[in-house]
């Protein structure tokens, strides 16, 4: 069980550095939904049921459709990163 | 120049949290392990625990102290959701038709019927979810996020728009509903959010209360306006 | 291994957070920024639950006929988070509104530019 629970955490922390790495910003919003999702199972794993349904149908479903909305009437791509 | 600032800024926060919490133990393991947890002291969730079924003949606890116990922070969050809707339609009221000079294209007949015939099945699952709060895991804000999600699917599929109008009237109704029964509270007990429904037995549907009707009227507020919000910020509205 | 079996949900939630304030203080794209922030709500919302956390606990519902409250795990710092994630995910639509805008007055979403074109 220990091992699984590693396992769930080193995956939300590689997605969340992705998400942060990411130039493409839809890669970047379905990254982040990923994080939502495994902390939604580490909660439920955690003896949190109702923050674990909670966190799975806003964190890892609305927030993403908001996002996919506000990135289609905005810009696509991050811009490069000049010298600051 | 930023970028190393904070980098180097992140690794000293680090640093100094690794070596600060390096043998304490904290959180209610900590509390368990170095001296137990006392009774009915100071440790609020022990005492939720012990009471909570026979004050509130809620079977689910969490429900109990979102509602009951601590119904006036629910009523808070309740209205800071509505503030934050209010003002993203308020923003986004002026730039809401300049994007519509591609005509989208419609979606194939399958996902057309598809997603016609799940819309009442997940309204329907939103609903259970909402109404069993008090029983199973669940609740208002859970139910509330499935239906705006059903909402979503109608967007995304059948290229509907979604009724701005009876969805902002529904969201305000709700949250009228959630005040006015704070008030018959009051007006029956002496206190705010008084839990004044008989309480029945426990793990029936028809239980705990007032915290089913409760959970009930939070379900359609936010249900209704996480579907608004998702309309607004999509720019597909019809009045 | 005890070290472990104490300290890695504490630990994954930290690096969360430390990610997410990387995040919001070099990029400058602003939707960038704003993933910042949601990755920074979603860590301190499982420092919450796993403070609440007990070893050898059960879920905190009463289900069936017998379930002893003594060994329950502790459900305020869920009714806590439960309120934090709705309130995380209002907070994110009005920012992204706020982008919106942006956008369409200044034709561009990179903070540095729109700084500059303040004067």
């Amino acid at each position: 069980m220990i091992v699984f629970q590693l396992f769930l955490v080193l995956v939300m922390v590689v997605a969340a550095v992705a998400a942060a790495a990411f130039k493409d910003l839809m890669n970047a919003v379905i990254a982040c939904a990923l994080v939502s999702l495994m902390a939604s199972i580490i909660f439920y794993l955690l003896h949190a049921p109702d923050v674990a349904m909670a966190e799975a149908s806003i964190g890892a479903g609305l927030t993403t459709a908001i996002f996919i909305f506000a990135i289609n009437r905005t810009v696509r791509q991050e811009e490069n990163e000049e010298a600051d | 120049m930023r970028k190393l600032i904070s980098v180097t800024l992140l690794l000293v926060i680090v640093m100094i949290a690794v070596f600060s919490v390096s043998h304490a133990m904290f959180g209610a393991e900590g509390a368990r392990r170095t001296g137990g947890l006392r009774e009915d002291g100071v440790n609020f969730g022990r005492r939720y625990n012990n009471r909570a079924l026979d004050e509130t003949g809620a079977a689910n606890v969490v429900a109990a102290v979102v509602v009951s116990y601590r119904g006036f922070d629910t009523l808070g969050e309740v209205t800071v959701l509505f503030v934050a809707a209010l003002g993203l339609g308020a923003l986004l009221y002026g730039a809401r038709r300049e994007k519509n000079a591609k005509e989208r294209e419609p979606a194939s007949l399958i996902v057309f019927t598809g997603c016609r015939f799940l819309f009442p099945l997940v309204l329907l699952f939103g609903a259970y979810v909402l109404a069993h709060g008090h029983v199973t895991p669940g609740g208002g804000f859970q139910g509330g996020a499935i239906v705006a999600s059903g909402f979503v699917l109608v967007y995304l599929g059948c290229r509907g728009t979604l009724p701005a109008g009876r969805l902002a009237a529904a969201e305000s109704l709700s949250g009228l509903a959630f005040v006015v029964i704070g008030f018959i509270g009051l007006a029956v007990g002496g206190s705010f959010l008084l839990n004044f429904l008989p309480r029945g037995t426990p793990l029936a549907l028809f239980s705990a209360g007032v915290i089913p009707v409760i959970y009930v009227a939070i379900g359609l507020k936010v249900g209704s306006e996480l579907g608004g919000i998702i309309g607004n910020l999509a720019g597909e509205v019809s009045e | 291994m005890s070290f472990l079996e104490d300290y890695v949900h504490y630990g994954g939630c930290f690096a969360l957070i430390m990610v997410g304030l990387y995040v919001v203080l070099v990029k400058s794209n602003l939707i960038k920024v704003i993933i910042g922030i949601n990755l920074i709500d979603t860590g301190i919302n499982l420092f919450l639950i796993s403070a609440g956390y007990i070893r050898t606990g059960t879920a905190p519902i009463f289900s069936g006929a017998a379930q002893e409250p003594g060994k329950m795990v502790d459900p305020v710092p869920q009714a806590l988070v439960l309120t934090a994630i709705v309130i995380g995910v209002s907070v994110l639509a009005l920012a992204l509104s706020l982008a919106i805008r942006l956008h369409g007055h200044y034709d561009t979403l990179d903070l540095r530019k729109i700084k500059e074109l303040r004067w």
